[in-house]
Parts: structure tokens; C-alpha cells; sequence
């Protein structure tokens, strides 16, 4: 009898692993995307167009369309990441400006008379998705005069026991919000509430000695969450700064296949080159299934829907039908908050409606990037040469070709430059926040596009970067890469001057 | 003969060029000159605000109320026609967020209803307000708010929150002060604040009066100072206007840049379009007065007189000069025929939105879903303008402007540029 059992027992499990396997997802599918496949002439163009190149002495046909028939001109001034893909047909061009106010659009408190714009907080970052993303450009950490850390935070976490983990993503790294300040540190409020924190920031100096005499100092950062507004952190809460990212070329990187990506990942570093590639994989909860992940300083989120909607929760405290709990970022321990009027008691739902998200979405997906500025430059054409022949490449992928598309014109089909491979690296302990984020762990971050970064100073007034601005400049960013990028930035300390140089000239032309 | 013909081709074009170089500043004389009078009538409208504000204060009555709010609806008249000049004039955009923020933080200010769209059991949380408390928490600080001056309303609320605009200042803090909430949904009916607000003693309502009137006085005085300071950066010594003039084509980029941006993206999109996507009542821009008719309306009437290069300033007297419509009539006069048709036809669909709410069909009225001839009102609006930015683009292109705003030439169009 007993035996009998445990044999039904074991079929059943059997017949349950089946269908798991065949209901479940493949994480790398794209339910995100109408795609239109491509023809197998198709295919091999592509291969021939993504080839690295080994010529150096002319710019590339294409190169200097960054984001293909996307990408802008160069506009001059602070707007030059606030235009819409080149390609974009002009009745669109009004959903790109709606949404573009939705991105600006100041949240207010409730109980409001516009229904349709409260809801703000009770806790939150910004007002607007615009504070911090100003002018579409990085965000900075705040500087000695600022009084508050607008466009920077801190996101917070605690380890959690395996059986949090998701089953159908492999390697996936629990952890659970803490429990009183919940998954991120909110530094304002509206009025009668506390806010969370203040950002303290302290930095140390270090001298770098580079070839031909040259010297750079790197500054080294040291976090604290100060004035905390609700008592303690819980003991094991893992704190990681983040600035807000570039929002130019954003569509694009979501068209690409996620095959292509994958064929650049080598987990267990199989070709020995020191460096591996990991896929972030990421729960949706748009599609409820494991996707790709794609956007987010470790590749967090696998769409720009769910990007936003996590935005408009945790930065300002505003629910989507993603994300409808009106409170926000608050925990359960965090009751005020909880039972403060929220904006979501009216015919929309939430507080931002699906109209809305879709139209964020749509204004976030078409910000064009701008074209090269002076890719032909004998100059740019050495320091493209030497990114290439150090082998930044390696991570910086060049270019792909997105996905043929049926509802999404401006991202069909294009071949674009965002030199990054999508994937994530082991940087070092120097930028380790140590804070895992799904399958990232606390060291690594996902390759950042590098698209448009010569014209952040025209853009936002600084020249800021890496993921909690520390990089003062492009040759201090370069200096900060560790762990899988040594050898690359030890060959960048070493080489003769005139190709360092060169090298950060070719990163301003991008 | 070829080469003779190009030659000749050349030498026209120059003599062109520099026949038109002397009508370009002269075009940016007028459109400062208009700017100067436009923000000049802002301040004397506000400064009969002003005025009205003061007797509201000192003596509350009815009259006194509702006379200023007829001298808000009046200086809003001039105010909404300097909106061209955003987008196009840095200085304005820097400045522009003190005075007109929108949507406003009503509830930061003074008590609002915690019945309309919100649970009722939360009154007490709807009571922290800056007229009902002198000291209260925001984003962690404690502000001291004993004394509501201009100065608190402009640095401390503004720091605290950290935003470019301020939520708790200028015009449509005032228009909340004065005919606060508007609870009428899509109902007939503006805001409907009691003049009691204000009153002495016990006469007053819903408590604070002191400071309630307070708080009216300060952001009267400072929308005062803000557009004394804007008035200023438009006579001929202003920075504005030097601004506009360093450069004659980026000067008249400037020009269609704000007619352009105001027309597609910021008019027909932000404050049109998306009220008829959200359908909330409020979703307007002069929600508490239901004054969004006349908003629209002015905002597209500067529009068309920046073009035209004609203002007819408060007083009744006209300020003209050459325009970029004289300009385009040049050059390309057929473009100049449907230039002005188009932003006829706007004004025409913007009237008929101001002819109807001024009979009683209100703008929030017009964005209830279902509302089939409130809708296409609204929709006519939207059309226009959108129409009417096609054209500015091509006269934009017609003068030569296409490239000004961007660094090097175009080489996008370059069948080469792209992977096809």
C-alpha cells in the first residue's frame, strides 16, 4: 500500500515539473514587444554591420547616427537630450508632449481639487519625475550648498532567508524591504508627516599617479543616512546610493532581442578574457513572469512601463495600476503614512491612471539621443582605437540591431550605439555597493550606455558620473573600474598620455 | 550661361540677405517692445490687485471679495499673453515658475475638503496647513510660520520642498485665496469661498482669518516684486531685451521657438489634450476661478499678436511695429496667407470655447467625459493650435532659422546616416 502511494506521489510531481516547464515563461521571452521576425537576409546583415570593427583610420558608415533613424541633431544648450526621436511621426509628437507633462507635472498633496495631479508622497524624492531627471539628463549628489539630495538616494534592503527567492529565476538573490523605512529612503514629505532622512555624504581623496606624470584624485565616498524620521534601521540593512540615469535612447535598449544580449553573456568566463556578463533576470509584475532585465543601475527592471511605475512609487509616492497602493514607498510600520488621504479615491483608480503610465512610457521610450558631434576627428579616431584595442569593447558593446516592430516605428529596426552590452559586471569592491538587486549581487552593476555622455556638461551643468555621481569626469569615471575592468583601467593608467587623452576625446564625440 | 546664371542667383541672394538683416532686429525691437508692454500691463493689473486686496483685508465685505476677484480676472488678461515668451527666453523660463506653478499645493495653504475625492475620516490631517498652523513639520523641518511674509512664502516653504517651481506662490495661490476650492466636479460653479474668510472677530469662518489674510497680502506683494523685476528685464537697459538682441537669428528662433513650444506642446498637449484624457474637472488651469477659457484663450491670443507684431495694451493704445509677419510676406507670401489663417482658426475655435463658457458652459464642464459638444469645443482647440505649429515649423524653415538652434549642419537626412 505504502509503496503504491509513493509512486503516485512521485507521478504527480513528475506531471507537475511538465506543466510548471511548459506553462512557466521563458525569461527571456519579449511579451513586451509586437515583433516582426527577421528574414534570414536580414540576419546575416546584421551580423556583417555588428562585426567589431578593426579599421580605424574613417569613421564607420552609420556611426554617427547613435540611435539610427532616432537619433537627433545636436540641439544646443541645456535641451539636447529633451527632443523626440527623429523619426517620430508629428501627430505622435503631441503623445510625446503630453507625456513629456506628465514628466513634469508637480504632484501635489491631498485631498486636492485636482484629482488628477495629488497624491504626492506622503513620503517622497521629488515632486515630479523632472526634479530629478532634469532636463532629461544624470542626476548629482548634493553638493556643499545643497540642502537637500534631489536627483540622488539611497536605496535600502536586508537579506532574506531562500525561501523569498523566486523559484523560476536561478540564482536569484532574496531580500526583502526594511522593515520600517520599506525599499528606499525618502528624504521629503508633505506637510504634517516626517521625512525619512537626510543624505550625508563625506568624501576622501586619493591620488592616482598615471604615465607621463600625470595625477588624478578620486574621490572616495562614505554614505550616511542621517536624521533618520522613524528610529533605526534594521541591523542588517544594506544601503546603495543611486543617482538618477540619463533618459535618452531608453526605447531602443528595451527593442533590443534579448538573444543578441545573451550571446554577448559568458557567466563562467569560457573565452578566459577575464570578464564574464551576467543577464539580470527580474520578476514582472506587468506580465507576471521572469523577464530580461534591462533598465536601473543593475539592470532591475525588464520594461520601461515597470521602470516608471517603480519611479512614480518609490520617488514620489504616486500609485499606478503596477504599483496601487497609494502610500507609496511606506511600510506597514509606517501607519500615519498609511492612513494619510492618498489621491486615488476618484474615477481614475490609482493615482496615475493607465493612460497616464502609457503615456510616460511612450515620452520615456522616444527621447532621442543626439547624433555624434566630430566622429571623423583624427582624434576621435585614435581614441576610438584605443577603446577599442584595450578592450573596453568587451563590455561597452558598440552597437545592435533592435527588433523589426510592428506598433513601434521609431524603434523598428534600428541600428544603434549605445556601447553597453546589457548585462552585468563584477566592478570591484572600489564601487561595490554591496547590495544585491535580483541576480545582481553587491558587486556588480549593469554596463552603462555610453551614449550621449559627452554632452552631460551641456545637459546638466556637471560632468558627474557612475552610479552615485562620485566620478567627477570622464578619466576619474574610467579610473574608478575594478574587479573585471582592471585590467583595462591598469592598461589606461599605463598608456602614453597622448592616447589617454585621446581616449576621453573619443568619450566626449559619443 | 550657366555659370553667368549662377552668379546673378548669388548676388541677389546676398543683397536679399542684407536687406533682410536690417527688418530682423527691427522685428525683435518690436517683439521686445511688446514684451515690455505686455509685463508692464501685468504689473498695473496687479497692482489694482493689489489694491482690492488691501480693502478686502482692512474691510471685509462681500463687495470687497468679489471686486478682487474681478481685478484677478482682469490682470490675468495681460499676464496670459506674455506666455510666448517662455520656452524662447531663458530669463522667463528661469522666472516663470514663481508666478504661474500650476497645479497648486492647495492644501499646504489653507484648509481644503477632505470630502471631495478622499476618504472623510481624514480632517485632521487636511488641517496642517500653513494658515492654520504657525509651526508644523515639512520634509522634516520644523518652519516657523508666525509671521506669513513674502520672504517665507518665496525661501523658507520653496527651500524646504526643493522644487523649480513654487507650489504655494503667485497667481493661482491668489485665486485660491480668493474664491477657494471649486467642489462642483463637472456641476456649474466656481470656487465659492465665503468673504467670511477674511472677517474680524467672530464674524470669521472656518478660523485663521488673521492669518488667512495674511497670506493673501504676502503673495499679492510678492507677484508684485516678481513682475516688477520682469518688467524690468524688458525696457531698453533690460537683460531680457539683450539678451534677445546678441543675436539677430537666434533672436527670431527664439520668437517661433516660444510661439511653437507654447502652441504644440505646453497649450494643445499639457493643458488641453490631457484634461480631455484625465476628464477631471479640475484638470484646467484656472481650476478655482473657472477662468480656463480666458486662460486659453489669452495664451493663444499672444501667440497670434507676437506674430503679427500688434498689442493692444490695457489702455487701448496699440504697440506694432515690423514683424515676422512682414518678414514672411517677403519671402514666401503665400506662407504668410496660411500662417495667418491658421492662427485665425485657432482664435476662432479659442473663441468659441470663451463664447461659450462666458454663457455659463465652463471649461470643466466642457472635459466630462461623455460631454460630446464640450469635448469637440475643446478638441477644436487642440487641432488648431496642433495645425497651426505645422506652419510655424515652415516659417521657421522659410526664413532660415531651421539650423540655428543646433550645432552643425544636418547630416541626418543623408540616406548614408542610416541602416536601413
Amino acid at each position: 500500500m505504502k509503496s503504491h502511494a509513493t509512486a503516485i506521489l512521485i507521478t504527480c510531481i513528475g506531471f507537475l515539473a511538465i506543466t510548471g516547464s511548459a506553462l512557466s515563461a521563458d525569461p527571456f521571452d519579449e511579451p513586451h514587444l509586437n515583433i516582426l521576425p527577421r528574414t534570414a537576409d536580414e540576419t546575416a546583415r546584421i551580423v556583417e554591420v555588428t562585426k567589431p570593427t578593426t579599421t580605424f583610420s574613417k569613421v564607420m558608415r552609420f556611426e554617427a547616427s547613435s540611435a539610427g533613424a532616432a537619433t537627433a541633431q545636436v540641439r544646443r544648450g541645456a535641451d539636447a537630450f529633451s527632443q523626440p526621436s527623429r523619426n517620430i511621426r508629428f501627430e505622435d509628437r503631441l503623445n510625446f508632449n503630453v507625456g513629456n507633462g506628465f514628466f513634469r507635472k508637480l504632484w501635489v498633496s491631498s485631498p486636492s481639487s485636482t484629482l488628477a495631479s495629488d497624491g504626492l508622497g506622503p513620503v517622497y524624492n521629488a515632486r515630479s519625475c523632472h526634479r530629478c531627471h532634469i532636463k532629461n539628463g544624470r542626476g548629482h549628489p548634493p553638493e556643499d550648498k545643497d540642502t537637500n539630495s534631489v536627483s540622488m538616494l539611497l536605496r535600502v534592503s536586508i537579506p532574506a532567508p531562500d525561501d523569498d527567492s523566486i523559484a523560476e529565476i536561478e540564482g536569484y538573490i532574496a531580500s526583502l524591504p526594511d522593515p520600517t523605512y520599506g525599499s528606499q529612503l525618502q528624504d521629503f514629505a508633505v506637510q504634517g508627516h516626517r521625512a525619512e532622512y537626510r543624505l550625508d555624504v563625506r568624501y576622501s581623496e586619493e591620488i592616482i599617479r598615471l604615465s607621463d606624470g600625470e595625477t588624478v584624485s578620486l574621490r572616495h565616498p562614505n554614505y550616511r543616512a542621517g536624521e533618520l524620521g522613524y528610529g533605526a534601521l534594521h541591523r542588517d540593512a544594506m544601503l546603495s546610493p543611486r543617482v538618477a540615469p540619463q533618459m535618452i535612447g531608453l526605447g531602443l535598449l528595451e527593442a533590443i532581442p534579448a538573444a543578441n544580449i545573451l550571446a554577448l553573456a559568458d557567466p563562467q568566463d569560457r573565452n578566459g578574457d577575464g570578464i564574464s556578463g551576467r543577464a539580470n533576470t527580474v520578476w514582472s509584475v506587468e506580465y507576471d513572469q521572469p523577464m530580461l532585465g534591462r533598465f536601473g543601475l543593475k539592470a532591475g527592471s525588464p520594461t520601461l512601463r515597470l521602470q516608471s511605475a517603480s519611479a512614480f512609487a518609490g520617488d514620489i509616492g504616486i500609485s499606478t495600476p503596477l504599483f496601487p497602493n497609494g502610500a507609496g514607498d511606506c511600510s506597514k510600520a509606517q501607519i500615519a503614512c498609511q492612513k494619510a488621504p492618498h489621491g486615488d479615491q476618484d474615477p481614475r483608480g490609482t493615482e496615475v491612471d493607465q493612460t497616464g503610465l502609457d503615456l510616460v512610457t511612450f515620452f520615456s521610450r522616444n527621447l532621442a539621443v543626439p547624433a555624434r558631434r566630430n566622429p571623423d576627428d583624427p582624434n576621435v579616431l585614435l581614441g576610438k582605437e584605443v577603446f577599442y584595442t584595450t578592450g573596453c569593447t568587451a563590455c561597452h558593446q558598440p552597437n545592435f540591431v533592435t527588433h523589426r516592430l510592428a506598433n513601434q516605428p521609431e524603434q523598428s529596426f534600428q541600428l544603434i550605439w549605445p556601447y553597453s552590452d546589457m548585462l552585468l559586471h563584477d566592478l570591484g569592491e572600489g564601487l561595490a555597493d554591496n547590495m544585491p538587486e535580483a541576480r545582481a549581487t553587491g558587486r556588480e552593476w549593469r554596463t552603462a550606455p555610453l551614449w550621449g555622455i559627452g554632452l552631460t556638461k551641456q545637459v546638466s551643468g556637471h560632468s558627474y558620473f557612475l552610479h552615485d555621481g562620485r566620478a567627477r569626469s570622464l578619466i576619474e569615471a574610467v579610473l574608478w573600474h575594478g574587479g573585471e575592468a582592471k585590467n583595462q583601467r591598469d592598461a589606461v593608467i599605463e598608456m602614453p598620455k597622448t592616447d589617454r587623452d585621446a581616449l576621453i576625446t573619443f568619450l566626449e564625440s559619443l | 550661361m550657366k555659370r553667368i546664371y549662377s552668379i546673378s542667383t548669388a548676388l541677389t541672394f546676398v543683397c536679399a540677405t542684407s536687406a533682410l538683416a536690417v527688418d530682423k532686429a527691427a522685428v525683435l525691437d518690436t517683439y521686445a517692445n511688446i514684451a515690455a508692454a505686455k509685463y508692464q500691463d501685468s504689473l498695473v493689473t496687479a497692482q489694482t490687485l493689489q489694491a482690492a486686496v488691501n480693502t478686502l483685508v482692512t474691510t471685509p465685505s462681500a463687495e470687497a471679495l468679489q471686486n478682487a476677484k474681478e481685478a484677478w480676472l482682469a490682470a490675468r488678461i495681460p499676464y496670459q499673453q506674455t506666455e510666448v515668451y517662455r520656452f524662447g527666453n531663458p530669463i522667463v523660463d528661469d522666472w516663470e515658475g514663481k508666478v504661474n506653478a500650476w497645479p497648486l499645493d492647495e492644501g499646504l495653504i489653507d484648509y481644503v475638503s477632505a470630502s471631495y475625492g478622499g476618504p472623510t475620516d481624514e480632517n485632521k490631517l487636511a488641517g496642517l496647513n500653513i494658515v492654520a498652523n504657525a509651526e508644523f513639520f515639512l520634509s522634516g523641518a520644523q518652519i516657523n510660520a508666525s509671521a506669513i511674509t513674502p520672504e517665507l512664502l518665496a525661501e523658507t516653504l520653496h527651500e524646504a520642498d526643493g522644487v523649480e517651481a513654487n507650489v504655494a506662490t503667485g497667481y493661482h495661490a491668489i485665486e485660491f485665496l480668493l474664491w477657494g476650492q471649486d467642489l462642483n466636479g463637472h456641476g456649474k460653479g466656481a470656487g465659492n469661498r465665503p468673504w467670511t474668510d477674511f472677517a474680524a472677530g467672530d464674524a470669521c469662518t472656518n478660523d485663521n482669518c488673521d492669518r488667512r489674510s495674511g497670506y493673501l497680502i504676502a503673495a499679492t506683494d510678492l507677484l508684485l516684486s516678481d513682475l516688477e523685476w520682469m518688467s524690468a528685464q524688458w525696457t531698453d537697459a533690460g537683460a531680457a531685451r539683450a539678451q534677445l538682441m546678441a543675436n539677430t537669428d537666434a533672436g527670431l528662433s527664439a520668437i517661433l521657438t516660444g510661439m511653437g513650444s507654447l502652441s504644440y506642446g505646453e497649450q494643445a498637449g499639457e493643458r488641453m489634450r490631457l484634461g480631455l484624457m484625465l476628464n477631471d474637472p479640475e484638470e484646467e488651469h484656472d481650476c478655482f476661478s473657472d477662468n480656463t477659457h480666458n486662460s486659453h484663450y489669452y495664451d493663444g491670443l499672444g501667440v497670434q499678436n507676437v506674430y503679427l507684431g500688434e498689442y493692444i495694451r490695457i489702455d487701448g493704445r496699440l504697440v506694432s511695429g515690423p514683424s515676422l509677419s512682414d518678414m514672411v510676406a517677403t519671402t514666401e507670401p503665400t506662407l504668410e496667407f496660411e500662417m495667418r489663417k491658421k492662427l485665425s482658426t485657432t482664435m476662432m475655435a479659442l473663441g468659441r470655447i470663451k463664447t461659450a463658457a462666458d454663457t455659463g458652459f465652463k471649461y470643466d464642464q466642457m472635459l466630462e467625459r461623455g460631454n460630446a459638444a464640450g469635448n469637440a469645443l475643446v478638441m477644436g482647440g487642440v487641432n488648431g493650435l496642433v495645425d497651426q505649429t505645422r506652419s510655424i515649423e515652415r516659417v521657421v524653415s522659410a526664413l532660415g532659422l531651421a539650423q540655428i538652434a543646433f550645432e552643425g549642419s544636418d547630416s541626418l537626412d543623408n540616406p548614408d546616416a542610416v541602416f536601413q
